[in-house]
């Protein structure tokens, strides 16, 4: 569904070019969730914004469903980190944004909105307006604001990072549904080992300045997967394991005092 | 005083009524405290009863006198907020007309109002349009700063939505920059009221005929200072009542900024 090739960005800085990616290649197949992990500052969040169409690559080029990248989509969907909700408008009315901006009948997807509402839990808040919900309510409108686009490929950047601990558990595990529901192909990037494992089919492990494609692991564990007790805890165990030596031993980082 | 009965209603009646009202009656406790206490000649500062004497002398001449202001500043005030938004929208939509544009403006801005009333007289003569075009002078600016802050200040997420979803730029800018805007839109138009006032003032004081301005510069020849300050006190009245207008309109058109 997507392929990276070569790809490579750098930045112009104050002080010379910045080096934020380079050659990454990747493929992700239909359906497939992948994770993008790393440590802050690593470009994974500019990998995602290449797929996006949102950011050109200085090198290389990506696809989308066969067709090269080279501005947003309409059959891709983005989910940032902050919920990014007009705050004039009330839920429901945020989630239709992409149905009007596409310039279709609002009329044709209100059943979808209901759906929506209802699996998110949502449907008792349709009228409020975002300053009224929690974060995690929030997240999870941008959430279906993303759905409503019936997109072939989501593309989600550190979409639970500014939540609870308990909150991203449980938002985590909603996704986790949405995507064995829907079988929509998924990018979502994190710096939580915990996530990845969670939600990930395979995970990209990013190395720093510049982000290279230090390792893809896969996740062969049975879905759905939970957090806390389950059938699996010694494989989790296992992948959460080296990924947390793969993220630790980044040796392009400069290392700094023992802890 | 705490948090706990904040919310209950008679709290909040006395926070939003009785306190400003409270204020006001220190105040013109203390002013007439002060005039009385060191036997101040009316001359130089009358106590609030001469003022009050004064108004009931000639209610009718006062208000009809402040209604004539009063017109002048809402038909500028309505102009100068027309005026103010178009050029902000004008500048905002492109770069280059923006710094172009900008520098004229800000001389336009700087030029001492007063200095202009004696040419507006030349130009148009006595009557209203001097006065109205007064108003637009002095309150425009705040209307196109504040409007163009709102309009660049979208926020970064949400350009980046707009973006990935393919949205043109005038869906853009209808759907999330001029609402987004709104709130520092009325930052401006709470700033320009108070101006506008001021700018009928000035219209009226150097080239008078009619309206507060013109009575308080004849007061002036009459040496009826009591008069001065009735007509003082008028207009600060209109002020006020002009600014919670705003205000309101402020409450009705963003509730989700008021609210937080």
């Amino acid at each position: 569904m997507i392929s990276i090739d070569g790809v490579s960005q750098t930045f112009k800085g104050k002080s010379g070019p910045v080096e934020a990616i380079r050659d990454i290649s990747l493929t992700i197949g239909e359906g497939e969730f992948l994770t993008v992990i790393g440590r802050s500052g690593c470009g994974k969040s500019t990998l995602l914004r290449m797929v996006a169409g949102l950011l050109k690559p200085t090198k290389g080029e990506v696809r989308v469903a066969g067709e090269v990248v080279r501005e947003p989509r309409r059959d891709v969907a983005m989910v940032f980190q902050k919920p990014a909700l007009l705050p004039w408008r009330s839920v429901e009315d945020n989630i239709m944004l992409p149905v009007e901006i596409f310039g279709r009948r609002k009329a044709d997807h209100r059943a979808q909105v209901d759906r929506l509402l209802e699996t998110t839990g949502l449907t008792a808040f349709r009228k409020r307006l975002p300053h009224e919900l929690s974060g995690g309510m929030q997240q999870r409108v941008s959430l279906c604001r993303a759905l409503i686009q019936n997109p072939k490929v989501m593309l989600m950047d550190e979409p639970f990072s500014a939540l609870d601990a308990l909150t991203r558990e449980e938002l985590a595990v909603e996704l986790q549904r949405i995507h064995m529901d829907l079988g929509t192909t998924i990018v979502f990037v994190t710096h939580s080992i915990q996530e990845a494992v969670l939600l990930a089919d395979r995970v990209a492990v990013l190395s720093s300045r510049p982000g290279q494609v230090r390792r893809l692991v896969e996740i062969p564990i049975p879905r759905p997967r939970s957090f806390g007790h389950n059938a699996h805890m010694d494989q989790v165990a296992g992948v959460s394991a080296e990924l947390h030596s793969l993220l630790l031993s980044d040796t392009h980082l400069p290392k700094t005092s023992t802890l | 005083m705490t948090d706990f009965d904040a919310g209950s209603r008679t709290s909040r009646v006395w926070t939003n009524v009785g306190l400003p009202i409270l204020g006001v009656i220190i105040t013109v406790t203390g002013w007439w405290a002060i005039t009385a206490a060191f036997h101040i000649d009316p001359f130089y500062v009358p106590s609030p009863a001469d003022v009050v004497d004064t108004f009931l002398r000639t209610p009718e001449f006062l208000l009809q006198e402040t209604w004539t202001t009063l017109q002048r500043v809402l038909i500028g005030f309505a102009i100068a907020v027309a005026l103010g938004l178009v050029i902000a929208v004008t500048l905002a939509a492109s770069r280059t007309v923006e710094r172009m544009a900008m520098p004229i403006l800000a001389a336009i801005n700087a030029v001492p109002k007063v200095a202009l009333a004696p040419l507006l007289l030349v130009w148009m003569g006595f009557g209203d349009s001097p006065k109205i075009v007064m108003v637009v002078l002095v309150s425009f600016f705040p209307v196109i700063v504040s409007t163009m802050a709102g309009l660049t200040s979208t926020p970064d997420d949400l350009q980046e939505l707009t973006r990935s979803l393919k949205a043109s730029w005038w869906q853009t800018f209808v759907k999330v920059r001029l609402t987004w805007a709104l709130p520092q839109v009325f930052v401006g138009l709470k700033v320009a009221t108070p101006l506008a006032i001021i700018g009928a003032v000035i219209g009226e004081v150097v080239n008078p005929d009619r309206g507060l301005g013109s009575v308080i510069a004849g007061s002036g020849a009459s040496n009826d200072t009591p008069l001065a300050f009735a007509a003082l006190v008028l207009l600060a009245v209109t002020g006020v009542v002009l600014f919670y207008l705003v205000a309101g309109i402020e409450r009705l058109l963003v509730p989700w900024r008021v609210a937080k």
